[in-house]
């Protein structure tokens, strides 16, 4: 199963390396002052992709969305853009748009004259102008504010005008800087939603910028994971979660139990660092026997239990110091395991990953 | 024991006598005033409104009042009369009606000379400059503010004379500079205004989040139709704030004219030469600065950007 994954995972790289990137790092670096926000990038974003930048904040991941803007200019390497060289161009001078972080909306413009904005800089004709802002604003559901002022308008509807702005261009790429950072949670995850429908909808190469992983994880066909101004990890979602390649992307991507030493070597024979997930681990009675065939299991005392809805936390500790979480569903199948009970932890020996 | 004894007669002090039964004079004033807050207000205010009322608002009174009058043409003495003679003299000489409008002319062209030098000076300390650099130019631009008027005006007084510094540095390229004139008063008006105009359009350039700057850039815009279609209408309030004191001052200086307007007259010099021989004269010409200040207000308000000051 997982082998299928991987082989259909590798045919559709081969599939679209035959296509030029929409975007081509090669080599970047940016200096500020002594600081390397960028160290030496290699990165490339696909036609049509929904492509996420990763990583926590000052891990450089906003930089190279400026770099792709023209906002910033590398101080070494080079960046292609549709196969064009655009290293040292300007921002106006790019066909790729931006929705920023803060909306970056002009506050002195209607709605409508601030979706248009760029339509007037290319002499759109009035007529088309007014047609296309009107039809950037029915994508966003928000036809009825296009008098308004941005200050007349609450945060979830700044965003979108802001979306409409950048996308009423047609731009080969949309960037997006932490777009959903400002809203509250729920507002955040119908966002998510509408994002995903109207990147599917209009067919733009997206890249988007978070260092929310969830979000990351949920919107994304791809993620980088950038970490001190270097890329970990690049990869489909599942890729990323399921088969981690180092240390920090295995622990900045949801919780993990990082397992090394004579443990690791017990479970898998070898001393490689271990990846595994909370939610793959069951608990079991110390003397009930294994499932089946192929399972890794350790026997642990339960030393914390937190409720958190839909599923329990439990931190269990072995008798060599190991601390291991388990997360479990509260369905039918949970275990009733109290604080101070001797249990044992079984799974799977296929989610012993090694990072 | 005597900690037991005295604390019931703290509690009993303070149940027979309450605060609000103390008499002191200033006790009683304040109980009073509580209880009337139009009482407290006029308290606060009457000093200020009285100072403003009879001294500010009633020396422009007295001068309004005095430009009905007239002069005794042998005495020279100033007559108690009720003629709108001197109103009609201004309005139909044309030598007045030329001074006040040189004048206009001027306070405009050093308001639009100021703005000019204001925005990319506004740009680059609120924008591009180190905070070091930025500091050093704030202090740069209102040091001058601490110097002496005459002083300064001294000062360009002896740059623009015949042979002077300025006739010196410009010598090289085959030019002489204005020498005293209309030009070499707007230019030393300018100067000594433009920290009025610099200072508010540096701090709105300051409040403009770069990002509106990047959004512009971003969605195609070249650095030219940023500045004219986002930093320009949002610094606007800043430039009729600033205009209006660029615009005001000009309007009202006659010194600088003297030292190095030549022959440049302008409504300052006209009332400066007249206080004596015609004060009547002087003073319905002094209505007409106050007037066109009332009316620029006027439009400045109209334009809204008075409400963001």
């Amino acid at each position: 199963m997982q082998a299928t994954a991987a082989s259909g995972a590798a045919s559709l790289v081969s599939a679209a390396a035959a296509v030029t990137p929409a975007i081509s790092l090669q080599n970047v670096v940016k200096t500020f002052g002594e600081f390397t926000a960028v160290k030496g990038l290699d990165l490339d974003i696909r036609q049509g992709e929904f492509f996420s930048l990763l990583g926590p904040s000052g891990s450089g991941k906003t930089t190279v969305l400026r770099m792709i803007a023209g906002f910033e200019l590398p101080s070494s390497g080079r960046i292609d853009l549709a196969g064009r060289d655009v290293t040292r161009k300007a921002p106006f001078e790019r066909d790729v748009n931006t929705v920023f972080q803060d909306y970056a909306l002009f506050p002195h413009l209607s709605v409508a004259e601030n979706v248009g904005y760029g339509l007037k800089l290319r002499r759109t004709s009035r007529g088309d102008r007014r047609r296309l802002v009107a039809e950037a604003l029915e994508m966003i559901r928000l036809p009825h504010v296009a008098d308004r002022l941005p200050s007349q308008l609450s945060g979830g509807q700044r965003q979108r005008v802001a979306l409409a702005r950048a996308l009423v261009l047609r731009p080969q790429v949309l960037l997006l800087d932490e777009p959903l950072g400002a809203l509250d949670k729920q507002l955040r995850e119908q966002m998510q939603v509408e994002l995903k429908q109207i990147q599917r909808t209009v067919g733009i190469t997206f890249v988007f910028v978070t260092h929310d992983q969830e979000e990351a994880l949920t919107l994304s066909d791809r993620v980088a994971v950038f970490n001190e101004g270097l890329v970990e990890q690049v990869g489909t979602p599942e890729d990323l979660y399921e088969r981690p390649s180092s240390r920090f992307v295995a622990s900045f991507l949801g919780n993990t139990n990082l397992v090394e030493g004579e443990l690791a070597r017990g479970l898998t024979g070898s001393d490689a660092l271990l990846s595994i997930r909370p939610e793959r681990i069951r608990i079991r009675q110390p003397d009930e026997p294994l499932e089946a065939a192929g399972m890794s299991s350790v026997e642990a005392v339960i030393e914390e239990i937190v409720y958190t809805g839909p599923s329990t936390r439990f931190v269990a500790r072995t008798s060599a110091g190991q601390k291991l979480i388990v997360q479990e569903q509260n369905d039918s199948r949970a275990s009733s395991a109290h604080r101070g009970d001797r249990v044992r932890l079984e799974w799977s020996s296929r989610f012993n990953y090694t990072v | 024991m005597a900690a037991p004894t005295i604390k019931p007669d703290i509690t009993s002090d303070s149940t027979q006598a309450p605060v609000a039964a103390r008499s002191g004079t200033g006790d009683t004033i304040s109980r009073v005033l509580h209880a009337r807050p139009k009482l407290r207000l006029a308290g606060l205010l009457a000093l200020p409104l009285a100072w403003l009322g009879v001294l500010y608002i009633g020396s422009l009174i007295l001068l309004f009042v005095t430009a009905f009058w007239t002069t005794d043409t042998f005495t020279s003495k100033v007559v108690p009369a009720f003629t709108l003679e001197n109103f009609v003299e201004i309005v139909t000489v044309p030598a007045y009606q030329l001074t006040a409008l040189r004048t206009i002319g001027i306070a405009l062209a050093v308001t639009v000379l100021c703005a000019v030098l204001a925005l990319p000076l506004g740009l680059y300390m609120a924008k591009v400059a180190s905070p070091r650099m930025r500091a050093m130019l704030a202090i740069g631009i209102t040091l001058p503010l601490w110097a002496g008027y005459l002083v300064k005006v001294f000062s360009w007084r002896i740059t623009f004379m015949s042979g002077g510094p300025l006739d010196w540095l410009l010598a090289p390229f085959g030019l002489t500079g204005p020498g005293y004139g209309t030009a070499a008063l707007i230019i030393t008006l300018a100067y000594l205004w433009f920290p009025y105009m610099a200072v508010p359009v540096y701090s709105a350039f300051r409040q403009i989040p770069d990002n509106l700057f990047d959004a512009s850039s971003d969605l195609g815009a070249k650095p030219w139709a940023t500045v004219r279609t986002v930093a320009v209408p949002l610094l606007k309030p800043a430039f009729i704030a600033g205009s209006i004191f660029t615009f005001s001052l000009s309007l009202g200086d006659y010194i600088a004219a003297q030292f190095v307007g030549g022959k440049t007259q302008v409504i300052g010099t006209v009332i400066a030469s007249n206080i004596n021989l015609n004060p009547p004269l002087a003073a319905a010409f002094g209505t007409v600065p106050i007037v066109v200040v009332v009316l620029y207000l006027f439009l400045a308000r109209k334009s809204g950007a008075l409400k963001q000051l």
